[in-house]
């Protein structure tokens, strides 16, 4: 359960170009929900998504993860926070270069201080998931193509078990087919998985397949509703 | 994070551009690797120079003449060839001294020497049967000058390995040149014996000599009895500064100088040689144990300089990690190790390549460098130092980036 109350940042507090990304935003997400955040640039999604991610603290405000306040914690705290609860999937995708893409998905885990043996099972596990063919896991990253990538960025976030999956832009570097097919996995493991997955995206298609859509706009919600028209994502292209 | 799992991090970081981490490992080795072969030329010089000295003989006190110092003026014709020593002193301090083992007084001049249609200018020194035995001198072939014949102030001729070879052929057989005859400022002398070659060069090459009995050079060189040096050899070395002591009182008794700053004599003492050469020589070594350190600090800033690249570079990156749960520590250690590791094999290959630089110009003879432990200890300790100075500082930059900002560096 994630729980955001009156949460507010501003940038440069006490300065005179003092910036307020986010005017106070209140929402409680459930287990198992598949949300879309939406807004154009400049609208405090990037903030909000920080936030939720445990990468920054909020000026003001309540973020509760799991029924632990995580918006008062040091940088090393929030570190414990997003290597146990939070799983990334970035729109540059961010492998680590000349690396395989099993090792790429066992670093979170190199960071628990899991055993080499199960850190590979639970890779392999993850990667199956995320819809990798186990004839890649081998690959270095550079070998990949877009998509895969991006797959492999889901398994890496899945890994380590996270309350919560949060994509940011995760088909802004890929085609539409491909975005497709990415988009298709987090529906599979919001489905299957019961994940909680959050979607932070500035375009309408991608966030239509998300069960609920946020609207953010200047640093406050602007609506907050159920889509009863969710898009599957056609995995047959 | 595990060691083992932050081994394989630096593995894959060093080996991810081989040519610049070969390159930058470069400035540490050719550091340690002439720190190590500095030190060891020192060390070696050292003892080529102190093997040198004691070459002249062990435990030795040389006295030696110095200008009358009297009232009035006085012609002075330099003090070797001052007239103050004379056999009589010698045999006085033979008996007189109880420290002193042996004594050696003699007269050495330099003279032209024919042999057979050669000829030679070099040292001729009219010594005792006692000289071997302090100078350390020993003969190869025939014998050395005997008490009789000092006592007969007979003409015969011991010469060193090198006069031998000037004067009968740089082939001539030594028993083959016992029993010419070789002339000496046109006296005939015979050749009796041919002593072994010492080496070294420290004070004048002792093999380019010719040995004569005492009482001959006084009679037909000097035309005067008195001595050039007189070699004196202490019981042990503990009693030598004793030996001086006495020596130098017993020489003022009978010269009748009551201040001894008067006095018409030297007294040197073999350790106060050594002490002094030891001195230039550490002093050698330090400055190039210097020169070879700035190359070491150099190669530092070289793995400062890379890192702080690498941490440029993989800015990104290091946003990923900290993003997926690495703590400040995890960074922090990543990078430092891998600075840590860079030096270290530097500093391994540089020891290896330091040692090989020395064995290398012992075996080429050109000199006896010793590569000591202590250097070996001191360069590894001195490289793992640098990789912790010189990571340290881009290590921290690492770990104190903002996850956010890493991740949307371009």
């Amino acid at each position: 359960m994630i729980e955001i109350k009156d949460v507010t940042k501003t940038y440069s507090p006490g300065t005179d170009v003092a910036f307020q990304a986010l005017k106070g935003v209140s929402f409680t997400i459930k287990d198992g929900e598949f949300v879309a955040i939406m807004g154009p640039s400049g609208s405090g999604k990037s903030t909000l998504m920080h936030i939720m991610g445990a990468l920054d603290t909020p000026s003001s405000g309540l973020y509760i993860l799991d029924g632990k306040d995580v918006s008062t914690l040091s940088d090393d705290e929030l570190a414990e926070i997003r290597k146990d609860k939070i799983g990334f999937v970035f729109q540059s995708f961010n492998l680590l270069p000349r690396t395989t893409v099993l090792r790429n998905v066992m670093l979170p885990l190199v960071y628990a201080g899991i055993d080499e043996r199960s850190r590979e099972d639970r890779a392999k596990k993850a990667l199956t998931a995320a819809g990798m063919n186990e004839t890649h896991f081998g690959h270095r990253s550079n070998e990949l193509s877009g998509g895969q990538i991006q797959r492999v960025a889901i398994a890496r976030a899945l890994v380590n078990d996270p309350t919560l999956i949060l994509a940011d832009e995760p088909t802004g570097n890929l085609d539409t087919r491909t975005g497709e097919i990415v988009l298709g996995t987090f529906q599979k493991l919001n489905e299957e998985q019961g994940r909680t997955v959050v979607l932070i995206t500035h375009e309408q298609d991608v966030a239509e397949h998300a069960t609920r859509i946020i609207h953010i706009r200047d640093g406050a919600i602007q609506s907050d509703s159920t889509s009863h028209t969710k898009r599957k994502a056609r995995t047959d292209i | 994070m595990r060691t083992v799992d932050l081994f394989e991090e630096t593995y894959t970081a060093l080996t991810a551009n081989k040519v610049r981490t070969g390159l930058t490992m470069l400035g540490i080795i050719i550091g340690i690797a002439s720190v190590i072969a500095m030190t060891a030329i020192g060390a070696g010089a050292q003892n080529s120079v102190q093997a040198s000295i004691q070459s002249i003989g062990s435990n030795l006190v040389l006295v030696m003449p110095g200008a009358q110092k009297g009232p009035g003026y006085q012609v002075s014709a330099g003090r070797g060839s001052a007239r103050t020593l004379t056999r009589e002193d010698a045999t006085a301090l033979a008996s007189g001294v109880s420290t002193a083992q042996e004594v050696a007084p003699d007269l050495s001049g330099r003279y032209q020497i024919t042999a057979k249609g050669t000829n030679t200018n070099t040292t001729v020194d009219g010594v005792t049967a006692a000289y071997p035995d302090v100078r350390n001198v020993q003969i190869d072939t025939g014998s050395f000058i005997s008490d009789a014949n000092d006592k007969d102030i007979a003409k015969v001729a011991v010469l060193g390995p090198t006069a031998m070879q000037d004067l009968f052929g740089t082939d001539a057989d030594p028993t083959q040149v016992i029993g010419q005859n070789i002339r000496i400022k046109g006296y005939e002398f015979t050749v009796i014996g041919v002593t072994k070659a010492k080496g070294g060069s420290g004070f004048g090459s002792q093999d380019d000599m010719v040995f004569i009995p005492l009482s001959t050079a006084e009679r037909y060189f000097a035309g005067a009895d008195y001595v050039t040096t007189i070699s004196i050899q202490a019981v042990n070395a503990q009693s030598m500064t004793q030996l001086q002591n006495d020596v130098t009182d017993l020489l003022l008794q009978r010269h009748n100088i009551s201040d001894p700053t008067q006095a018409d004599f030297t007294v040197l003492n073999q350790a106060d040689i050594v002490a002094t050469a030891s001195s230039v020589t550490n002093t050698f070594t330090l400055l190039l144990a210097a020169v070879a350190g700035i190359s070491l600090v150099v190669g530092g800033i070289g793995i400062m300089n890379m890192m702080l690249t690498t941490v440029t570079e993989r800015t990104r990156e290091i946003g990923l990690r900290k993003a997926i749960g690495a703590k400040k520590r995890d960074i922090n250690l990543q990078f430092l190790v891998e600075a840590i590791v860079l030096t270290f094999i530097g500093g391994a290959v540089g020891v290896g390549i330091g040692w090989l630089i020395a064995f290398g110009l012992s075996s080429l003879g050109i000199l006896q460098a010793q590569v000591s432990m202590s250097s070996v200890l001191l360069a590894f300790g001195v490289s793992a130092a640098i990789g912790i100075v010189f990571g340290y500082y881009p290590a921290r930059r690492a770990s104190e980036l903002n996850p956010i900002e890493a991740l949307r560096y371009e």
